[in-house]
């Protein structure tokens, strides 16, 4: 088990155990993941790599409380999260969690600001404090004279960096990226791929990151590889890009 | 400060439902039309029932309290006849037992018939009525200037008039026609006082527009016979109505001559009870046209379901959005609640303003004086808010329902 790292007998930031995943359609199951193990530390900047429907997404969905593992334990902090029910997810997902999708998807109604704010709107927050802090969220990101716009009037990198913007707006621990390059050049990508950097270093924030972009994986400090369900490896990235 | 950020936390909802619905204000106008029209007939159909009904109130009211009339004639013949043709049993000395009855305050013999009035030059056509010096009292009807005449002024059956106002514009302007004398069928007399306004009756006929004189002056002087239209009488109290009316039918019996097995010779109408009854049957089709404009509110408020279901299908990406940063089931249902709240109550609001326009124009082009009250706004704002959270229920449920992972997937 410790293969997978539990450094000095503290709490990891997540553990999985033995985590699989079975979808049905019909009579058929398929068998998606297959015995997932790993541990990550706070502070990480893990990128996970693997074929097309090596089951990345479906394991990121499952660490970000999206979905529930069919088998397996789920510890985030120490608490076992598996069993909990969706309004306990939810709730994980608003203080602990920021999603980085490939789509950007922010809500195109709603300014950038507010959609930096959506996050706190849902933690409870209504003063004038939330807009400070989407503002400040914002400026991170160097977006802040942006946010009277429409997610329509800004650009794919900057729509990705508003996403970035959003998921950290309420100092979530984990930060989770399932290909946030994919929809962009390389030079975009590279501009967003900073930005994850940068709150990795400055805000401490753990990133988990999907790609299938050896460049952009490589922005990590950890690469897993998956293939057909199960971890094949996990290593050190020494040297950045 | 706490309760500051929840009243501050729903501002947030309910512009944010404003925003959404603005953004589609084609499709937004035309889910809430349904609740649009049922609010407006609904409101337009109460005022409607109301106007009616004080129309009538004021007809009761304008008859007088306690009200009963006695009229010649069987109520199996159906009625009096108008002008000179009056049936032969009434006559001015039953007007005067039937005030001795217990139960009867008062009563006047009462006949009338249409008479030119002259008045120098001018000449008007009006209504004039024999009455006794009881008018007043009996009708709730007091003069506004001069006096009424007096029991010894029926007795000797003077010549003089007493005058509506619309008769006495009519004939005389502005000149205050007390004290001038007209000519009624080659008769003299003398004004000696202008009633009150009155005002129409439910017929929309003007009761302003009349003349009355002593019932005595009318019989002799105008008519030329004994028998009298019709006899008003006031019980002594409204309990009294009905005792005052058997009392009568007896004493009218009795002074007819008219044997066991003999029908009545006239007919005794309480007519408080046919204005309550016209009253009642007035609130029951104002009640079964509310319903039926009811149900179109709950047409609209299918039409509410109908367009939050395909906004709950074509929002699913958003739904999964808001699921992903922390939205719990409850947030959602509130989202989509609200917005189908804001949609109905709105329709509500303007369906308001239709049933006020559509009250004010009949009452611009009708003679019914159509009335809007508080209490059928509140009903109808209350109900459509109902229907709004009621048919938004389903979709809001379904929105609330989602997989996030799935629904994030929707394109
Ligand atoms: N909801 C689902 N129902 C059935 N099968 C599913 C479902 N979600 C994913 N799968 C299947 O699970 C497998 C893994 O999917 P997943 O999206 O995790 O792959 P991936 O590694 O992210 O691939 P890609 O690199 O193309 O994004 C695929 O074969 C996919 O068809
Ligand atoms: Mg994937």
């Amino acid at each position: 088990m410790d293969d997978y790292g539990t450094k000095n007998g503290n709490i990891p930031l997540i553990r999985l155990e033995n985590i699989g995943m079975i979808y049905k359609i019909g009579d058929i199951s398929y068998e998606v993941l297959k015995g997932i193990n790993m541990t990550i530390e706070k502070g990480e900047f893990v990128s996970i790599m693997g074929a097309s429907g090596s089951g990345k997404s479906t394991l990121m969905n499952i660490l970000g409380c999206l979905d529930k593992p069919t088998s397996g334990s789920y510890f985030l902090e120490g608490r076992d999260v598996s069993g909990l029910t969706s309004d306990e997810l939810a709730e994980i997902r608003n203080k602990k969690i920021g999603f980085v999708f490939q789509g950007f998807n922010l809500i195109q109604r709603l300014s950038i600001l507010e959609n930096v704010m959506l996050p706190l709107y849902y933690a409870g927050l209504h003063s004038k404090d939330s807009e400070k802090m989407a503002l400040s969220s914002l400026k991170l990101v160097d977006l802040y004279d942006k946010g009277n716009k429409f997610p329509n009037q800004i650009s794919g990198g900057e729509q990705q960096r508003v996403a970035i913007a959003r998921a950290i707006v309420n100092d979530a621990p984990i930060i989770m990226a399932d290909e946030p390059t994919g929809n962009l050049d390389s030079v975009r990508g590279a501009d967003v791929m900073k930005f994850f950097k940068k709150i990795n270093e400055e805000k401490g924030a753990t990133i988990i990151l999907v790609s299938h972009d050896k460049n952009v994986a490589n922005y990590g400090r950890r690469l897993i590889t998956v293939k057909d369900g199960i971890i094949i490896s996990s290593d050190t990235i020494d040297a950045g890009v | 400060m706490k309760q500051n950020q929840v009243k501050f936390a729903f501002f947030l909802d309910l512009q944010s439902a404003y925003k959404t619905l603005l953004r589609n204000k084609i499709r937004s106008f035309l889910t809430i039309l349904g609740i649009i029209i049922g609010v407006g007939s609904v409101i337009a159909t109460i005022s409607i029932g109301q106007g009616a009904s004080k129309a009538i109130q004021n007809s009761i009211n304008s008859l007088g309290s306690n009200m009963l009339i006695v009229l010649p004639g069987s109520s199996s013949l159906g009625g009096i006849k108008t002008g000179f043709g009056v049936l032969p049993t009434l006559t001015l000395n039953d007007t005067y037992a039937i005030r001795k009855l217990p139960a009867v305050k008062t009563d006047s013999g009462n006949l009338g018939m249409n008479q030119q009035v002259i008045w120098r030059g001018n000449n008007w056509s009006t209504f004039v009525v024999g009455a006794n010096s009881t008018f007043t009292e009996i009708r709730d009807w007091p003069v506004a200037k001069g006096t009424f005449f007096t029991h010894q002024q029926v007795v000797s059956a003077a010549n003089v008039a007493v005058i509506g106002n619309t008769a006495a514009t009519e004939l005389f302007g502005l000149i205050n026609p007390i004290g001038h004398i007209v000519i009624i069928h080659n008769v003299p007399f003398t004004i000696i006082g202008l009633l009150s306004v009155k005002g129409f009756n439910a017929f929309g006929q003007d009761q302003d527009d009349t003349v009355v004189i002593p019932i005595t002056t009318m019989l002799e002087k105008i008519a030329g016979t004994t028998w009298v239209h019709a006899i008003a009488v006031s019980a002594k109290t409204s309990k009294d109505t009905s005792l005052a009316q058997s009392e009568i039918t007896a004493l009218l019996r009795q002074r007819h001559h008219i044997p066991l097995h003999k029908p009545d010779d006239f007919f005794v109408r309480n007519l408080t009870e046919l204005a309550a009854t016209a009253n009642s049957s007035a609130n029951t089709f104002t009640i079964l046209l509310a319903s039926i404009a009811a149900v179109s509110l709950l047409v609209g408020g299918i039409g509410i379901m109908n367009i939050m279901l395909v906004s709950v299908t074509e929002r699913t990406k958003e739904i999964g959005i808001r699921m992903a940063i922390g939205a719990k089931k409850s947030d959602i249902l509130k989202q989509f609640l609200i917005e189908s709240s804001v949609l109905s109550l709105f329709g509500g609001m303007l369906g308001i303003g239709l049933g006020f326009g559509i009250s004010s124009a009949i009452s611009a082009f009708s003679p019914l004086k159509t009335i809007v009250t508080t209490e059928p706004i509140i009903i109808s704002l209350v109900f459509s808010l109902c229907v709004g959270i009621f048919f938004g229920f389903y979709p809001a449920f379904k929105a609330s329902r989602m997989n996030p992972v799935e629904a994030l997937r929707y394109e």
